[in-house]
């Protein structure tokens, strides 16, 4: 068993293990080898909003036959993260795919970052310091994030002292 | 139902007569060719008690066992790693050379697979290689290492391997290299068990098509001994229809000038290397410690490659004939140009072998006058079906024919070429009978025959205890060179062929998915068309007597040496 908090986005932790199991895979049986990064890039997928429902229950049927067909131990667990996390977190795995959000704010493409006007003092710091000059606004007036050029880094959020960067 | 002990479901099921599908499997019962690592999870099974499905290829009977080879898991799991193996790979099934012959298609078809749900994820990406005998096209790979079981454990080449892991493995030479920088013998037991066509042989229809039909030049074939027995498969016909005339008639159909016959040059590659056979015997009994024994054969090409690259120091030991199709080649374009007033340059002689390595041997430098090759290229068994098939010839109707005179002539000793112990059996019909001045009092000589991996034979020549070896795959051919290195070879005369069961299980030939059956008809009919031949031994050969007295004078003549044998180079990897 494994702890977490609501600030682990379950998607990312399937993905995660997956990754490890992607990367130690030895290549010899098929549903290891293929199985487990078509896994992956449905959850890379899912994760940047870009996946559908069907997706979801081909990571059921993808999952269910690599665990039921997989040469040794590695290729038969790798996919109980998946497994378990629709089976428990099915809802999270939805609002990825439907609502484009992540609720643990850790899968960075469904990301959005704007500025509260109520709370800025048009202090520029997090113009200033915005990695993709993506903050526009004039001094002592409230700025605004041009969602196109964000690269959602969270940068402005740590920079702003009135607590003005929200995400959503 | 009762199976002996160790029998596997796979085997299980088929006594029964229940196919599991497998990709990765091949057992080519009584040989030694066998792939079973599991790996391709296509002949998964449902086994009572069991928490996951077993690999019926690799799982044995038990008692009380109850197995489900169709539940409605089992058929999820194989669609879905089958959907799997599709999404990558390039399924351009269209304009595969594989197409129609492969194993993945045919798998694909009786899942009645409709849709490829993952494809479009990221495709590995693979070198590919056009050799002189070899294409490898590895994107079209399943990763079921058949070939890197043959090239490993039957040839004991070990060229081919795993390299990196996950879905970046490949097979593939160490290091990635090419085949052209490693041991490779080119005699593609890794294309004859391929199930796709990742690994295919170099095709050339269209330049023999482009040289048919210019008008300039004047195009002859010659045919192995080994095609005529598997050429029919092709065209439906059952395995070990013997199609000698058939062949001649479909080859003046699509155009060749001239139709002549590979076996005129076995018959005279026994000339050459009886000859030579004799002569080192002789001096061997004269007391002369410098002759190298035993002699080995050097019909077969990729043999040649092997020893050449493994054994250079003992290259001194295969006879220097050439090869019956290179010998035919030499011949063709001085014996038989020159009596037809045909300039070489004009000439184009194009063998269709059972083999890869031949694609390889026209290439040699050594076997070029003026860098015009002897044989100018060689086609497959497979290539000619299709240019057979391309040509709207209706091969099962054809009339049958004979080949032209006076390369066409043949016995039916050079018929027997085709399998493994042939050329033996061929040289000591003709050993015997030189050496001894006797008639054989039987034809046949069925201890070198078999498939046997060695197979040893003691023949009495007058008193002479000759001491003679038989071996087929290459694992078996480095035992017995081994051997000679040590100096613990104690035989007179040795054959050595690359493949499995020799040219009859070619990689140039109709594949056999794996069924032994197929080769033991082909061996079967070979001895039967051997049989039916009115002159069964090399020397009675009239037209091969004729070409001594004309033109070679006495075997191993200068000219005979200068036309029929060559010398073989270190290619050892240094």
């Amino acid at each position: 068993m494994i702890v977490m908090d609501e600030d682990d986005c379950m998607v990312s932790v399937a993905k995660f293990y997956l990754e490890f199991t992607v990367g130690e895979s030895c290549g010899k049986c098929t549903p290891c080898r293929i199985g487990n990064k078509r896994m992956l890039e449905i959850l890379t997928r899912i994760t940047e909003g870009k996946g559908t429902m069907d997706d979801i229950e081909h990571l059921k049927s993808l999952a269910a036959t690599i665990k039921d067909t997989a040469l040794c131990g590695l290729g038969q667990t790798s996919p109980n993260p998946v497994l378990s996390t629709i089976d428990n977190f099915y809802d999270e795995y939805v609002e990825h795919v439907k609502k484009h959000t992540c609720r643990a704010k850790q899968c960075k493409a469904l990301l959005t970052y704007t500025v509260n006007p109520e709370k800025c003092k048009g202090c520029g710091a997090c113009a200033r310091n915005c990695p993709a000059d993506a903050i526009m606004g004039d001094v002592r007036k409230p700025h605004v994030i041009n969602p196109f050029k964000c690269i959602r880094c969270g940068m402005c959020q740590s920079r702003c002292r009135f607590d003005a960067i929200h995400v959503f | 139902m009762e199976v002996p002990q160790g029998t596997t479901l796979l085997e299980a099921g088929e006594l029964v007569g229940i196919e599991i599908p497998t990709l990765c499997h091949i057992d080519l019962k009584g040989t030694c060719v066998k792939n079973k690592p599991a790996s391709c999870r296509l002949c998964v099974v449902e086994v009572e008690g069991r928490r996951n499905l077993a690999p019926a290829c690799a799982t044995n009977c038990t008692p009380d066992m109850v197995v489900h080879t169709n539940s409605a898991r089992v058929i999820r799991a194989r669609k879905t790693v089958a959907e799997l193996i599709l999404s990558d790979h390039p399924n351009d099934c269209l304009t595969c050379p594989k197409c129609s012959d492969c194993e993945l298609q045919r798998l694909v078809m009786r899942l009645n697979i409709r849709q490829m749900p993952y494809n479009d994820g990221e495709k590995s990406e693979r070198k590919n290689e056009v050799t002189a005998a070899i294409t490898r096209n590895m994107e079209k790979c399943i990763y079921c290492r058949r070939c890197e079981s043959v090239c490993n454990n039957v040839q004991s080449v070990g060229v081919l391997g795993a390299i990196r892991r996950g879905f970046d493995t490949t097979i593939a030479p160490t290091f990635d290299r090419m085949f052209k920088d490693t041991d490779c013998t080119y005699c593609g037991q890794c294309v004859a068990v391929c199930p796709v066509g990742a690994l295919t042989e170099r095709d050339y229809t269209d330049q023999l098509m482009a040289d048919i039909t210019n008008p300039d030049k004047i195009v002859i074939a010659q045919p192995a001994p080994a095609v005529r027995f598997g050429l029919g498969e092709e065209f439906g016909l059952k395995p070990g229809t013997i199609v000698t005339g058939k062949l001649a008639t479909a080859l003046r159909d699509l155009g060749f000038d001239y139709v002549f016959d590979t076996d005129f040059g076995a018959d005279l590659t026994i000339m050459e290397e009886g000859a030579e056979i004799l002569d080192r015997l002789k001096k061997f009994l004269a007391g002369d410690k410098s002759v190298k024994l035993p002699i080995m054969t050097s019909c077969c090409p990729a043999w040649v490659n092997f020893y050449e690259h493994n054994y250079p120091d003992l290259l001194d030991y295969p006879s220097s004939a050439k090869s019956p199709a290179q010998m035919f080649g030499a011949i063709a374009k001085t014996y038989w140009a020159e009596k037809m007033g045909i300039p070489r340059e004009k000439l184009v002689v194009v063998s269709i072998m059972p083999c890869l390595a031949k694609k390889y041997e026209c290439t040699r430098e050594e076997f070029k006058v003026d860098g015009n090759p002897d044989v100018d290229y060689s086609i497959t068994t497979r290539e000619l079906a299709r240019l057979i098939k391309r040509a709207n010839i209706n091969f099962a109707n054809l009339p049958e024919s004979n080949f032209d005179s006076p390369l066409g002539e043949s016995t039916g000793a050079a018929a027997i070429f085709g399998v493994t112990g042939g050329v033996m059996e061929a040289a000591l019909r003709t050993v015997y009978e030189v050496y001894t001045g006797k008639t054989l009092p039987r034809i046949n000589f069925d201890e070198v025959r078999g498939f046997d991996g060695i197979r040893e034979a003691t023949i009495d020549l007058n008193g002479f205890e000759l001491k003679v070896c038989v071996a087929h795959t290459l694992s078996n051919a480095r035992i017995i060179m081994d051997k000679l290195r040590a100096g613990e070879l104690d035989y007179h005369v040795v054959e050595v062929m690359a493949c499995p069961s020799g040219c009859i299980g070619g990689a140039g030939q109709p594949y056999h998915h794996g069924n032994i059956e197929v080769l033991k008809a082909r061996c079967e009919a070979l001895y039967a068309e051997d049989e039916g031949k009115p002159i069964r031994k090399s020397h009675e050969n009239p037209d091969i007597k004729k070409l001594y007295k004309e033109f070679l004078g006495e075997p191993l003549s200068e000219k005979s040496h200068h036309l029929l044998h060559t010398h073989y180079f270190d290619k050892s990897i240094k």
